[in-house]
């Protein structure tokens, strides 16, 4: 019993900040998700109404949340697997045994990550201009007619997903390559008397080795996509013809243009509850193929 | 009002933002706070020397805010009880603020005033301040979208004058088109801007809202005239179907003939000529907006000065706000901005009255319009344009466009409508 008083004495101050700052924020902002809060409300309180559910069956009812819906699963389909297909591709280029200045690399490899969005979202825009950018002038040399990058509404997303990509992709790498660290030379040596190819080893050693790591930097990996934010609002504002208005950037504009706060909460609980049924998922996949 | 709708700015003002913010030493005596935006809030520091001056012991603190930010930062301000004595706001977002109940009455001050006058002012500017029969701000600088075009294009198409009417403007556009072929076009109405579909529609008599602000009106004939004229010019190929950021630097463009016929505002005077190459100075020229049969009317822009409700320090907030005013110091302010006068006598100035580019301007801001005054009203405009882009892209009818955005106006309105039912749609 007196164990316990001091158990509880010693996780008290994180206990109390941690409620404080998190679960009564979240309890609040989960009470304005079922009110109108707007500058009405801000105006004068009396104008508040406590509308039960009613945010959240106007979201799943417009269009335009479907569509952000939609655009954030697009950029998480296609940027998550394109993200670790390219740290695990950087980090067994860097622990190859053929590779050179291996420090260099990492961390030029590494150097988006820790760059200024909006400084290099500035020279992104460059190189993906239509008549003038790097990337259509490189196109055009092997045949293909300028793509317009971020004024189509097909082209904005692949994009926004590039630029995404190549700002994230050394984190991960940094990962994978402590990861194929802790695999064992012998393992490697012992396929290779069995006579098993690159491509063998990859698989069969390789990725079995890695499946906790790949597991982990997926759950991240997925769980930051879905909040992609930064990109469309310094890129395209959510343009061309609101292809790239991601959840948050919806909630951002429901509430701080248009200050409906009541809206954007409910907005907010939506994508926590997406976020905790997508890792519930791969959750229960991971256990079924014994990766934990 | 009018950000300035360059995406490029917006970029720079978030690098350059949290540096920018400037402010004054503080002597003894009244402290005023003063928040103004962008390019304006630079500069009016400026003019604050000679404020202070004639008023011994008031000391001017000026806050330079974003324009990309400030509309955020003034309602998180007004949450946060820290808004200014005096600020510069769009005054189209007037309405807003005095839903809010931030903004201070001002119609007494007006009225023992020998400085501000209703009379000094263009008359549609002046009633975008005017909300629910209450005077809420003064008219700072003033703002409109015109035509700016290629006169030379245009004589080489056949037409020395520029369009008056929709249907000139309309054959003058074929007939730029027919001249410099499949490469280019005639106009640039970017699609992510509302301004220039809503000069369109404010053309018209018909009213954008109807029963009070608390529905769309936009199934009526007038605004769908509008709306049929504006995809027209679309649908023959007059204008390219792209946003602002699409077209990289337009003034580049323009000068390469890439568009004719451009609807912008004032801010662009400076721009053009700055920044066209010294040959095509010549070659542009500025116009009053054409309207569906003779000139029409334009959209009443710019910004106002108000004082805030909760400001201990009105009186001297309205001094600063009458200095402001004054002609010598609206006369000096568009010297240092080129922000165009809100008082007519400082059009007076021989070297505004000698800038052939501006003298559009005077004339169209003897025609200009406010927008309804809902404080929804920025937002059905924004849905307004996301439904008209919608329309160029998806070819939609004029119909189903017009049907679409009074469902969504219809839907914003909905708090609006409960407010006027009871009876608090005006505050006291």
């Amino acid at each position: 019993m007196k164990r316990d008083r001091a158990g509880w004495i010693f996780v008290a101050p994180a206990m109390t900040i941690i409620g404080l700052f998190f679960f009564l924020p979240v309890a609040a902002a989960f009470v304005l998700s079922l009110t109108d809060f707007d500058i009405y409300a801000l105006a004068d309180l009396g104008n508040l109404r406590f509308v039960g559910l009613r945010n959240y069956g106007e979201l799943l009812a417009n269009p335009l949340f479907w569509q952000a819906v939609a655009n954030t699963l697009y950029f998480v389909v296609v940027g998550v697997p394109l993200s670790i297909a390219a740290s695990l591709g950087a980090a067994l280029l860097l622990e190859s045994r053929l590779a050179r200045f291996k420090g260099f690399f990492r961390t030029a490899l590494f150097a988006p990550v820790v760059t200024t969005l909006v400084a290099v979202a500035v020279i992104w825009r460059y190189l993906l201009h239509t008549r003038y950018g790097l990337i259509n002038y490189g196109l055009g040399e092997i045949g293909v007619r300028p793509v317009d990058w971020l004024g189509d509404p097909h082209w904005a997303m692949p994009a926004i997903i590039l630029f995404a990509v190549w700002k994230n992709f050394g984190y991960n790498m940094i990962i994978f390559v402590a990861g194929l660290q802790t695999i064992p030379e012998d393992l490697y040596e012992a396929a290779r008397i069995d006579g098993a190819s690159a491509l063998r080893r990859f698989w069969h050693v390789t990725l079995p080795g890695l499946a906790p790591v790949v597991l982990l930097v997926s759950l991240l990996t997925i769980a930051g996509y879905l909040q992609l934010f930064a990109e469309p609002y310094v890129m395209t504002q959510g343009g061309p013809a609101q292809s790239t208005v991601s959840i948050l950037y919806f909630m951002y504009e429901q509430g701080f243009k248009w200050w409906s706060l009541g809206m954007a909460s409910a907005v907010a609980f939506l994508l926590f509850a997406m976020m905790l049924a997508v890792t519930v998922i791969q959750l229960a996949i991971a256990r079924r193929r014994g990766m934990l | 009002m009018t950000v300035r709708p360059s995406r490029r700015s917006a970029l720079g003002q978030l690098v350059a933002g949290p540096l920018a913010a400037c402010s004054n030493g503080a002597g003894d005596g009244t402290v005023l706070t003063f928040w103004a935006m962008g390019r304006e809030g630079e500069v009016v520091q400026a003019l604050m020397s000679t404020f202070e001056r004639a008023n011994p012991g008031v000391t001017v603190q000026v806050q330079q805010l974003p324009w990309s930010a400030a509309h955020a930062k003034l309602l998180t301000a007004f949450a946060g009880g820290s808004l200014p004595d005096v600020c510069q706001i769009g005054n189209t977002w007037l309405p807003e603020f005095v839903a809010l109940r931030a903004v201070e009455r001002l119609d007494a001050r007006v009225l023992a005033s020998s400085v501000v006058k209703p009379s000094d002012a263009f008359g549609g500017i002046w009633r975008t301040n005017v909300v629910d029969g209450g005077l809420y701000g003064v008219p700072w600088y003033v703002d409109t979208r015109l035509l700016f075009y290629r006169r030379d294009l245009l004589a080489r198409a056949g037409f020395g004058a520029p369009p008056t009417t929709w249907a000139q403007w309309l054959s003058a556009m074929q007939a730029v088109k027919r001249m410099v072929g499949r490469g280019a076009y005639a106009a640039l109405l970017p699609l992510d801007e509302y301004e220039p579909l809503l000069t369109l529609a404010l053309q018209q008599d018909a009213p954008l809202l109807r029963d009070g602000g608390g529905r769309g009106n936009f199934r009526s004939p007038g605004f769908k005239a509008a709306l049929a004229f504006y995809a027209e010019i679309f649908a023959r190929g007059l204008a390219p179907p792209a946003s602002d950021a699409d077209i990289g630097n337009l003034y580049d463009e323009f000068a390469r003939g890439y568009f004719s016929f451009y609807v912008t505002g004032p801010w662009n005077l400076g721009e053009f000529k700055r920044r066209l190459p010294a040959p095509d100075q010549g070659a542009w020229m500025t116009a009053p907006m054409p309207g569906p049969g003779g000139p029409g009317a334009g959209l009443a822009g710019g910004a106002s000065l108000v004082v805030f409700r909760r400001s201990p320090r009105k009186d001297a907030a309205w001094r600063l706000i009458e200095y402001l005013s004054t002609t010598e110091v609206q006369s000096r302010f568009w010297a240092l901005t080129g922000d165009l006068p809100s008082r007519k006598d400082a059009w007076s100035a021989p070297a505004l009255v000698n800038d052939i580019h501006a003298a559009a301007f005077r004339e169209q801001l003897e025609r200009v319009k406010p927008t309804p005054q809902a404080p929804e009203w920025e937002r059905i405009a924004t849905e307004m344009q996301l439904v008209a882009a919608r329309m160029v892209s998806e070819r939609l009818t004029v119909d189903e466009a017009a049907t679409e955005i009074d469902r969504r106006a219809d839907r914003l309105l909905e708090k609006r409508r409960w407010m006027l039912a009871r009876g608090l749609g005006t505050p006291a």
